[in-house]
């Protein structure tokens, strides 16, 4: 039976498309960059279609432009405060980036860059990296602080302070790990439902409607996680910023 | 031969196992939506932001028991 069933997994088997080596490495061009540049191309016509003749009442793509716009920008406000909304373009870029290549992924015999854990880790260390680096410039060694909440008795700070670490340090990793093991196990879910439509063709209407539903939860989830990757980054970014 | 279908039996014991882990992601989430519908019964003006919150949360709590389920999708395809 092991040899009928397809595989759940192989949908993320990266192919090579143009094979480039370069000094001995491996940098061809596979199915994940090319649904990376699908995914810019299209984020890229939606925001371009919307900004394109601006109008004071605006039409309905610019609209949309404007509503996602003014979320992200309330999202940052509120969590990291009005000083954060240099970082905006970052934040956008994030967002509309990890949406776009979710949402590419619900199409049939499309590739899901997201679930990939070397795609999330890179974006996770970036926020990771960005905020500390932000948080040094902005106090110095101050920045330490973090580590030691305020009206915490010295007497158990040996404990407190090596969890507090840990816990920082294990932020990127968390941040990548929910979003590709979210894409991963709901794409795994979904071919596996689809292989039971074949494999009982008599009874197939019940893992379809299954399927069926399946998918309108997997939208959700793509912009769910979207979401939470924005708003945790923007919630780091507040730590470093404000010390707590 | 004999010690390799060993391997992969325990490998299969393993990720039953590892499912075990999704109980207590499940009982998280539980415990933030039932914070959840009792704030909105106290006040049912801030439901927008509790709404929010809560699913911030979920997402959070959530994530713990997919890594449950990774290491026992890992455990059963490699």
């Amino acid at each position: 039976m092991a040899d009928k069933i397809h595989n759940p997994l192989e949908q993320f088997q990266i192919k090579e498309i143009i094979p480039i080596e370069f000094l001995g490495y491996n940098i061809s061009f596979t199915n994940s960059s090319l649904f990376m540049c699908l995914a810019v191309f299209v984020v890229f016509l939606l925001l371009g279609l919307s900004v394109k003749n601006p109008t004071k009442i605006p039409s309905r793509i610019q609209a949309f432009g404007e509503v996602l716009y003014g979320f992200l920008i309330d999202m940052i406000d509120s969590t990291a405060g009005p000083e954060a909304k240099k970082f905006a373009p970052v934040i956008f870029s994030l967002f509309i980036f990890i949406l776009a290549c979710n949402f590419l992924g619900l199409v049939p015999y499309s590739f899901t860059v997201t679930s990939h854990i070397v795609v999330t880790f890179a974006m996770a260390i970036f926020v990771f990296l960005s905020v500390t680096l932000i948080g040094f410039i902005r106090h110095g060694f101050h920045f330490f602080s973090l580590f030691l909440p305020q009206g915490v008795p010295l007497l158990i700070a040996p404990f407190i302070i090596p969890i507090e670490l840990f816990a920082y340090l294990v932020r990127p990793v968390s941040l990548s790990v929910r979003l590709a093991a979210n894409m991963t196990a709901g794409h795994v879910a979904m071919k596996v439902i689809a292989g039971f439509i074949i494999m009982f063709p008599m009874v197939s209407i019940f893992p379809f409607a299954l399927l069926t539903l399946l998918v309108g939860f997997e939208i959700f989830v793509a912009v769910l996680q979207a979401y939470i990757f924005t708003i945790l980054s923007c919630v780091y970014l507040s730590d470093a910023m404000n010390l707590h | 031969m004999e010690s390799e279908a060993l391997v992969q039996g325990m490998k299969f014991i393993g990720a039953g196992l590892a499912t075990i882990g999704m109980v207590g992601a499940a009982i998280g989430i539980g415990n933030i939506f039932s914070g959840l519908v009792s704030g909105i019964a106290r006040n049912p003006s801030v439901e927008k932001q509790l709404f929010k919150n809560a699913f911030i949360g979920a997402a959070l709590a959530e994530a713990l028991g997919l890594f449950a389920f990774v290491i026992s999708m890992l455990l059963l395809f490699k």
